[in-house]
């Protein structure tokens, strides 16, 4: 059972969560979220 | 929404506060009556008296009321910073105490006379009083007012709920004085940093899920689509903390009116639990709620956006995803199977990245205003409070390597590297943020003596070089000592010799420690001035709507 | 896709929902497994539940806060075992509800302390440390001493035990709050009962007086047994590969 979970983990698992952080990468890089981004970093100055 | 019809006495809101008092009450009354167990009782009868006097205070306050507070007034949001105000001075206060616990434990150290002979202020009763206090007494009452005040800020949004944001205020500083006597009276369940015992965890829990649902409810009543990232730091730390903290705490209590239990969790499973749980207290509590201080006050501050906001995103999902797994580098070495000690290292140490993506976003953010770390103590303080934690978060991967921590664990470069993120990062954010708040929730112009923040600055900070320093050499000696090996092939040193070794060391300690109470004790002054005698904000539109009774 | 995670910054439900699942991962991976993989605890003879005096103790230890500088878990490392013996078994805490392996060795590990020094020792060690140890930075317990202990509570405590799984008999639990003081009281009506409840138990009075049982007899029975029980002639180790 060890072998099989270790298994598991040292492959699937490893590709599974680094497709998932290179979602996240693309995701936050993507130029055409640029701009909303830029936005929302404004939010704390911009209150009344 | 405290939603008051004309014939009702109390809002709804009011009326479930009220409720939980009233049920809180009763509870307590049947422990004072039917208990044997001295402490039980003690703390059966201070629930009774504040839950009572709370209900109290809620009738007096909903009779002498008249409306409702709008949500809005003249367009603008009608904050509500009555418990963001509370929570501050209360965080303030807690700090002082919490200081100088740890300053007396560490004389304690030194000089073990001050022991006193009596049970009550042993070390070992004391040291969770320190730890409670600062982690969960300072640093918590800052987290809540910080929370508090950026959801409503950057949602432009009243805080939800009505009367419950005051029953989490005054609520958590009811567990708070519940667990430090407890540990004074012998109460705990030896768990670090989850010392007190089932039935203060259980009031804990009801007013933590009260807390998440505040937070909740002030971010659906946002008037902006989008959740400024603060916000998201703050929400997994009163998820994950919530999690985290119900499940080392299970337990089973030895009977309804006894404050003694067993942890449902045996041997190594409790010991894997309670390390998944103690990092994790670093991770989130200690970590993701002041990262959210950091994501708002240092913008704030500086004048400028963050540095990066898609780091921000990045940083984020990469640190608690990280985070959770790194516990088990309490462990190496030990009974835990292998396989664990390896994944909580290999964490640990991938966790440098996220780590250090969130300082260079933390101090980039000054990037083209440099000059105001020279004219601002207040930035400057959090500013050197990132570096510390850049340097605690290198220090951190660098001894959960197996290697390394051969030499560090059971030592006091441990107590080192928790102080470096204690008091540099978590200590100087802090303040960095309550010197904002002040005037801020005051309606003040601004602080009363930025000279004293200056004093402050200073003396806290050569107070932590000493604090690390000293620990440093005195964990490394200690590590070394265990190890000698004579040219015989025996132990070098006895244990006690590494004891007397640390003489100079823990007295060195102790002088930092002192610099920092001194530190605190300049800033309450300065706070208390700035409350009493600052000079009022000008134009104080919306901040004085908030505070005025509405009709 | 880009309008997913959009979803997370503008709906905190699946915000809140995202971080759970984020941060539950971790959790599950490195938790769940210890409760299902035999491997995680090592078979081994001698391994007893506590009786009721020693769990007494051990409660007073938790109370005391000793944990606060005393480890309880020698680690797969030479000079270790050297100085404190056989390295811990993840068997000799199974019965620990919760664990009391500490994190920091501000005095010794008590792991196996255990026979290492006599019942006076340990009495006038806790009464006034210094006075056996001139330099020792240990508080004082000299409360101890005049604390008798109740049977208030035991029964309960080790009927909580055996729900959690730990190995006491019924017989055991009902009569746990004789026992607690049996086995401080070498003269006791219920003295041999005890001993054949606990065969190889060591009955006598841990504080030089068998008038009375106190928290100090408690507390020294509790440390006479610290890693006594496990038989490491009979345990063949697969760890050594981890000696430094």
């Amino acid at each position: 059972m060890y072998e099989t979970l270790a298994h598991a983990a040292q492959t699937w698992g490893l590709i599974y969560f680094v497709v998932i952080f290179a979602a996240v990468l693309v995701y936050a890089l993507w130029p055409g979220n640029k701009k909303r981004f830029e936005d929302a970093a404004r939010r704390p100055l911009d209150e009344d | 929404m405290t939603d008051k019809p004309a014939d009702k006495l109390l809002g709804n809101d009011e009326a479930g506060v009220f409720a939980l008092l009233f049920w809180t009450a009763v509870a307590c009354l049947l422990i004072v009556a039917k208990t044997q167990d001295p402490a039980m009782e003690i703390h059966a009868w201070f629930g009774l008296v504040a839950s009572v006097a709370g209900a109290f205070a809620l009738i007096v306050h909903a009779s002498e009321r008249r409306g409702t507070p709008p949500d809005e007034i003249g367009g603008k949001p009608n904050y509500h910073m009555g418990p963001v105000k509370l929570a501050t001075a209360l965080g303030a206060f807690w700090g002082v105490v919490g200081f100088a616990a740890g300053l007396f434990i560490a004389l304690q150290m030194t000089f073990p006379a001050l022991n006193l002979d009596l049970p009550w202020t042993t070390f070992g009763r004391l040291r969770p009083v320190h730890t409670s206090a600062v982690i969960f007494a300072f640093g918590g009452n800052v987290l809540i007012a910080t929370s508090f005040y950026v959801v409503q800020r950057t949602c432009r949004a009243r805080l939800a709920g009505g009367m419950w944001p005051w029953l989490v205020v005054w609520g958590y500083n009811a567990f708070i004085v519940i667990a430090a006597s407890g540990y004074v009276l012998g109460v705990t369940q030896s768990k670090e940093y989850a010392e007190p015992e089932w039935y203060a965890d259980l009031w804990l829990t009801i007013v933590w899920v009260i807390y998440l649902l505040v937070f909740l409810g002030t971010l659906w009543k946002r008037k902006e689509p989008h959740i400024y990232v603060a916000n998201w730091f703050f929400l997994a730390f009163i998820v994950t903390i919530a999690m985290l903290h119900v499940v080392n705490n299970l337990a089973i209590p030895v009977s309804l009116t006894s404050s003694k239990s067993y942890i449902v969790w045996a041997g190594v499973q409790d010991a894997m639990t309670q390390w998944w749980y103690g990092h994790n207290a670093v991770g989130f509590f200690l970590t993701a709620g002041f990262l959210g201080i950091m994501y708002y006050f240092i913008p704030k501050r500086a004048e400028r956006p963050v540095y990066s906001y898609r780091l921000s995103i990045i940083h984020f999902w990469s640190l608690i995803f990280l985070y959770i797994w790194a516990g088990p580098h309490h462990l190496h070495y030990t009974s835990v199977p292998q396989w664990a000690q390896t994944l909580g290292m290999t964490f640990s140490i991938m966790l440098w990245m996220p780590s250090w993506g969130g300082m260079i976003n933390g101090i980039m953010t000054l990037s083209g205003a440099w000059d105001r770390l020279r004219t601002d103590p207040v930035l400057r303080m959090m500013v050197v409070s990132v570096a510390f934690y850049g340097m605690a978060t290198f220090e951190g991967p660098l001894m959960s390597i197996r290697a390394v921590n051969s030499l560090s664990h059971y030592t006091d470069w441990t107590i080192g590297h928790v102080h470096s993120g204690a008091l540099g990062w978590v200590g100087f954010i802090s303040f960095g943020a309550i010197y904002c708040l002040v005037p801020w929730l005051w309606e003040k112009k601004r602080l009363y003596s930025l000279r004293a923040v200056e004093w402050h600055f200073w003396i806290a900070t050569i107070g932590i070089v000493l604090y690390i320093t000293a620990m440093w050499v005195a964990g490394i000696m200690q590590g070394l000592m265990w190890r000698a090996y004579t040219e015989l092939g025996f132990l070098e040193y006895s244990f006690v010799e590494s004891i007397d070794a640390m003489f100079p060391y823990y007295l060195i300690r102790a002088l930092g420690g002192a610099l920092f109470v001194i530190g605190s004790l300049i800033m309450v002054w300065n706070l208390w001035m700035t409350a009493r005698h600052g000079e009022p904000a000008e134009e104080a539109a919306p901040r004085t709507l908030a505070a005025q009774p509405a009709e | 896709m880009w309008e997913k995670h959009r979803a997370f910054e503008r709906n905190s439900i699946f915000l809140t929902v995202g971080i759970l699942i984020v941060v539950s991962i971790g959790g599950l991976v490195e938790l769940v497994p210890n409760f299902y993989l035999k491997s995680t605890i090592e078979d081994v003879e001698g391994m007893r539940p506590y009786t009721p005096l020693e769990l007494k103790g051990r409660n007073i230890y938790i109370r005391e806060g000793c944990y606060n500088c005393h480890s309880q878990q020698i680690r797969v490392l030479r000079d270790e075992v050297d100085r404190y013996g056989h390295y811990s078994l993840a068997a000799e805490s199974m019965y620990d509800h919760p664990f009391q392996w500490g994190s920091k060795r501000t005095g010794p590990d008590l792991a196996r302390v255990g026979g290492k020094y006599s019942d006076e020792w340990h009495r006038d060690h806790l009464i006034d440390p210094q006075s056996v140890v001139p330099s020792s930075i240990m508080p004082a317990y000299p409360f101890l001493a005049d604390a008798p202990i109740t049977g208030r509570e035991i029964q309960r405590s080790l009927e909580i035990h055996q729900r959690l799984g730990v190995p006491y008999s019924d017989e055991m639990v009902e009569n746990a709050a004789v026992d607690v003081f049996a086995q401080a009281s070498p003269d006791h009506p219920a003295a041999a009962d005890f001993a054949e409840r606990y065969p190889g138990v060591a009955v006598r009075a841990f504080d030089g007086d068998p008038r009375r049982v106190t928290e100090m007899d408690a507390l020294i029975a509790y440390m006479q047994m610290l890693g006594t029980l496990v038989d490491f002639d009979l345990y063949d180790g697969q760890a050594d590969i981890n000696l430094r």
